[in-house]
C-alpha cells in the first residue's frame, strides 16, 4: 500500500513541474509583451464582418448522440481492461462471459448501423 | 534535523530535480521534432524549410518561441477570459504528465505505475477539454465549430484506440507499461528457434491493431489527413483562430507532446519499446533509451510523412472510418485474440 | 505517512469546495467544469485507497466520457437563468430528501463499522493484498465470473441506453447525399465509362 502509493509521487511531481512550466509560458508575454489592445482587436473574428451574435449557437443533435454512443463504448472498453489483465486466471468460463457480454453491445451496435445512426449528414 | 534532511529533504530535491531535467530534455525534443517535422515536410515538397535561424536553420523553434513570447496577447472581449487561459494551460500540462509513465528503458522511468497503460489512455481522454473549453471560451464561430467537430473526432477514435490497448493487454496480462515491453523480448521469432529480434515484437502477430493504432493516433491528435478542427480552407484556425501568443504556442506545444506521446506509445506497445532489433553484440551493446528514441522518431517521420502525401478527409468520411470501419475490426481483433490466446494457453 | 493525509485534506477540500461550486455557480458551464474538478479529485481519493484502477476508470469514463456529453449538452442549450432559478425552490424539497437519504445511508455504513468492527473482515470476498494481486487483477478474477449475472445485466443496462439514446436524437435529413465507399471501389472502366465514336457534324443523340 505505502509502496504503492510511493510509486505515484514522482508523478505528482512531475506533473507539478509541468504545472509550472505551464503557467510560465502562458504570463511571460502578460509581463514582457507589448499591449496595445483596441475595440476592433478585441473582437471576435468573422473573415472581417463584424460579429453579429453571439457565437455559442444550437448544433447539431448528431454530436450528442456521437457522445453517448461514445460513453458506451467507453464503458465496454473499461470492462474489458479487468478482464484482458486477469485472462490468464478466467479460462473459457470467463472468456464466453465476455463474449456474451461483447455479444449483447454487438446486438445494438448493429441496431445503431442498420438505423442510420453511424451515418453522418 | 539531520534525520528530517536524510530522510525527507534529499529525495524530495532529487525527485523534483529529476522531474525538471526530464522535462527540459523533452521540451528540447519536442523543439527539434517540430523543425524536423518541417524539414520533411519540406523536402517532399523540394523546398528547403527553415534555414535561416542558426546552422541549418537549427535555432528555429527557439526562435520562434521567443517571437511568441514577445507578441501581444490577445483576449476577445466577448470571451470567459478565466477558462480562455485555463485551457491551453490544459492541454499543454495533460500532454506533459502523460510522459511521466513513459519508461525509457529497464527502469528509466519517472513513475513505474502499475497501470501506466490505463493513465496514458485516461489521460488522452482529457486532452478533449483544452479543445472544448478553448472553443466555447473564445465565444466566436470558428473556434466553436472547430472544437465541436474537434471533440467528436477525438471521442469517435478513442474508442479504437482502447479495443487495440484491449488486444495488447491480452497478450501481455499486464498493465505495467514496462512488463508490456519485456514481454515482447519472446515472440514468434523466439518460437520459431530464432534468436530474440524484431519478429517477436507485437508489430508482427497484432498487425492490423498496429495499423488501427497508427491511424487512430493520427486522429486522435488532430494530425493530417485528419486535421478538420483547424482545417484552415473552412474554419480559418479552428479552435485556435483567437489565440494568439504563447496561449497560441501552448496548443501547438500540446499538440506535438501528446503526437511524440503516441508514437511512443506505439513504441512501447508494437515495437518492442528499448529492445534492439536483432540479437547481435553491437546492436545490444547500444543502450535501450537509444533504440526506444530511435524508434520513437521512425513513427514520428512517418507520421511527418503522412502529412506530406495525404489530403484532409472529409468529416463524413472520417466519421464513417472511425465508427463504421475501426471499431467493427477491433472489437472482431479483440474477440479474435483472446481466442488464440485462450487456446494456446491450453495446447 | 504524514504527506498521504496531507494529500487526503487537498482531494477532500477541493472536492467539497468543487461540489458547492457545482450548484452555486451562476454560468451552468462553470458548473460542469467544478463538476469535472470534482470527479478529479474523487479519483484522487480512490488513489489514496489504493484503488488505483477504480481512481483512473473514474478518470477515463466521467471525465473523459460522461463529462463530454454533459459539456456538450450545456452548451447546446440555451438555458434561461432567470427560470432556472426559479425551480431552485421548488425542487429544494426533493433535493433535501435525497440529500437525507444518502446521509443516512453514510451513517449506516460507518456506523456499522464502529458497532461491529468484525463485519467488515466478514465480507464474502476479502480484499487481496496489494503486494500479491495487482487490484485490475483482483477486479477481473472476480468480476466476469463470481458477478457474472451483474456483469451481464451491465451489458444489457447498456444495450438499452444505446436503443434509447438512437429513439430520443436519431433524426433523418430528407435529401441528403450520402457516399457509399462500397460502391465506389467496386466502380471499374467497364461500368464507369462509356466510349462512343462520334461522327463529325452530328453530335451525340
Amino acid at each position: 500500500m505505502e509502496a504503492l502509493l510511493e510509486s505515484y509521487l514522482p508523478l505528482v511531481v512531475f506533473i507539478g513541474v509541468a504545472l509550472v512550466i505551464g503557467l510560465a509560458l502562458l504570463i511571460a508575454p502578460f509581463i514582457v509583451a507589448y499591449k496595445n489592445p483596441d475595440p476592433e482587436k478585441l473582437s471576435a473574428y468573422e473573415c472581417g464582418f463584424a460579429p453579429f451574435d453571439d457565437a455559442r449557437m444550437k448544433f447539431d443533435i448528431r454530436f450528442y448522440l456521437v457522445a453517448i454512443l461514445f460513453i458506451i463504448f467507453d464503458l465496454e472498453v473499461a470492462f474489458l481492461f479487468p478482464w484482458a489483465v486477469s485472462f490468464g486466471d478466467l479460462g473459457w468460463f470467463g472468456f464466453w462471459s465476455m463474449m456474451i457480454f461483447l455479444g449483447v453491445l454487438t446486438i445494438g451496435f448493429v441496431y445503431e448501423w442498420k438505423k442510420g445512426a453511424l451515418e453522418w449528414d | 534535523m539531520g534525520g528530517f534532511a536524510e530522510t525527507y529533504f534529499w529525495p524530495a530535491v532529487t525527485m523534483i530535480l529529476t522531474s525538471v531535467v526530464a522535462m527540459l530534455v523533452l521540451l528540447v525534443i519536442i523543439a527539434y521534432l517540430l523543425y524536423a517535422d518541417r524539414k520533411v515536410w519540406a523536402a517532399v515538397q523540394l523546398r528547403r524549410g527553415p534555414n535561416v535561424v542558426g546552422p541549418w536553420g537549427l535555432l528555429q523553434s527557439f526562435a520562434d518561441l521567443l517571437k511568441f513570447v514577445f507578441k501581444e496577447p490577445i483576449i476577445p472581449s466577448g470571451a470567459n477570459k478565466g477558462i480562455f487561459l485555463l485551457a491551453p494551460l490544459i492541454s499543454t500540462v495533460l500532454a506533459l504528465a502523460a510522459w511521466a509513465v513513459v519508461p525509457l528503458d529497464d527502469g528509466v522511468v519517472i513513475a513505474d505505475i502499475n497501470v501506466g497503460v490505463l493513465y496514458i489512455f485516461a489521460i488522452s481522454s482529457l486532452a478533449v477539454y483544452g479543445i472544448i473549453m478553448g472553443g466555447w471560451a473564445s465565444n466566436s464561430k470558428y473556434p466553436f465549430l472547430g472544437a465541436l467537430r474537434s471533440a467528436a473526432q477525438m471521442v469517435s477514435y478513442e474508442v479504437s484506440i482502447g479495443f487495440v490497448i484491449i488486444c495488447v493487454l491480452l497478450v501481455v496480462g499486464s498493465l505495467n507499461l514496462t512488463d508490456i515491453v519485456l514481454a515482447q523480448a519472446e515472440g514468434i521469432g523466439t518460437a520459431m528457434g530464432l534468436a530474440p529480434s524484431l519478429l517477436d515484437w507485437h508489430w508482427l502477430i497484432l498487425l492490423p491493431m498496429f495499423v488501427v493504432f497508427f491511424i487512430s493516433a493520427l486522429a486522435e491528435t488532430n494530425r493530417p489527413p485528419f486535421d478538420l478542427p483547424e482545417a484552415e480552407s473552412e474554419l480559418v484556425a479552428g479552435y485556435m483562430s483567437e489565440y494568439s501568443s504563447t496561449p497560441y504556442v501552448m496548443f501547438f506545444l500540446g499538440e506535438y507532446v501528446a503526437i511524440t506521446l503516441m508514437c511512443a506509445l506505439g513504441t512501447i506497445l508494437f515495437l518492442g519499446g528499448w529492445l534492439p532489433p536483432l540479437d547481435v553484440a553491437w546492436l545490444n551493446w547500444v543502450p535501450g533509451t537509444v533504440w526506444f528514441v530511435a524508434k520513437t522518431l521512425f513513427l514520428f517521420f512517418l507520421m511527418a510523412m503522412v502529412k506530406a502525401f495525404v489530403p484532409r478527409y472529409r468529416y463524413d468520411q472520417l466519421m464513417r472510418l472511425g465508427w463504421k470501419v475501426f471499431l467493427p475490426l477491433s472489437l472482431a481483433m479483440v474477440v479474435a485474440v483472446a481466442a488464440v490466446v485462450q487456446l494456446t494457453a491450453e495446447g | 505517512m504524514t504527506l498521504t493525509g496531507l494529500f487526503f485534506y487537498l482531494f477532500s477540500a477541493v472536492l467539497v469546495a468543487s461540489g458547492l461550486m457545482v450548484i452555486a455557480a451562476r454560468q451552468p458551464v462553470h458548473s460542469v467544469l467544478f463538476l469535472i474538478l470534482g470527479f478529479v479529485n474523487a479519483a484522487g481519493l480512490f488513489m489514496l485507497l489504493g484503488a488505483e484502477f477504480l481512481a483512473l476508470i473514474l478518470v477515463v469514463v466521467y471525465v473523459g466520457a460522461v463529462a463530454v456529453l454533459f459539456l456538450f449538452v450545456v452548451m447546446m442549450l440555451d438555458i434561461d437563468f432567470a427560470e432556472l432559478r426559479q425551480g431552485f425552490l421548488n425542487y429544494l424539497p426533493v433535493g433535501a430528501l435525497v440529500g437525507v437519504v444518502i446521509l443516512v445511508e453514510l451513517l449506516v455504513v460507518v456506523g456499522g463499522r464502529a458497532i461491529a468492527p468484525e463485519v467488515v473482515e466478514s465480507v464474502p470476498v476479502p480484499i487481496p493484498d496489494h503486494d500479491d494481486v495487482s487490484n485490475t487483477e483482483a477486479i477481473g478474477q472476480l468480476l466476469y465470473t463470481r458477478y457474472l449475472f451483474y456483469f451481464q445485466a451491465a451489458g444489457l443496462i447498456l444495450l438499452v441506453a444505446m436503443v434509447g439514446a438512437i429513439v430520443l436524437t436519431l433524426r433523418h435529413k430528407e435529401g441528403v447525399k450520402r457516399q457509399s465507399a462500397a460502391v465506389q471501389i467496386a466502380r471499374n472502366p467497364a461500368t464507369a465509362i462509356e466510349v462512343r465514336k462520334v461522327e463529325p457534324g452530328k453530335g451525340l443523340s
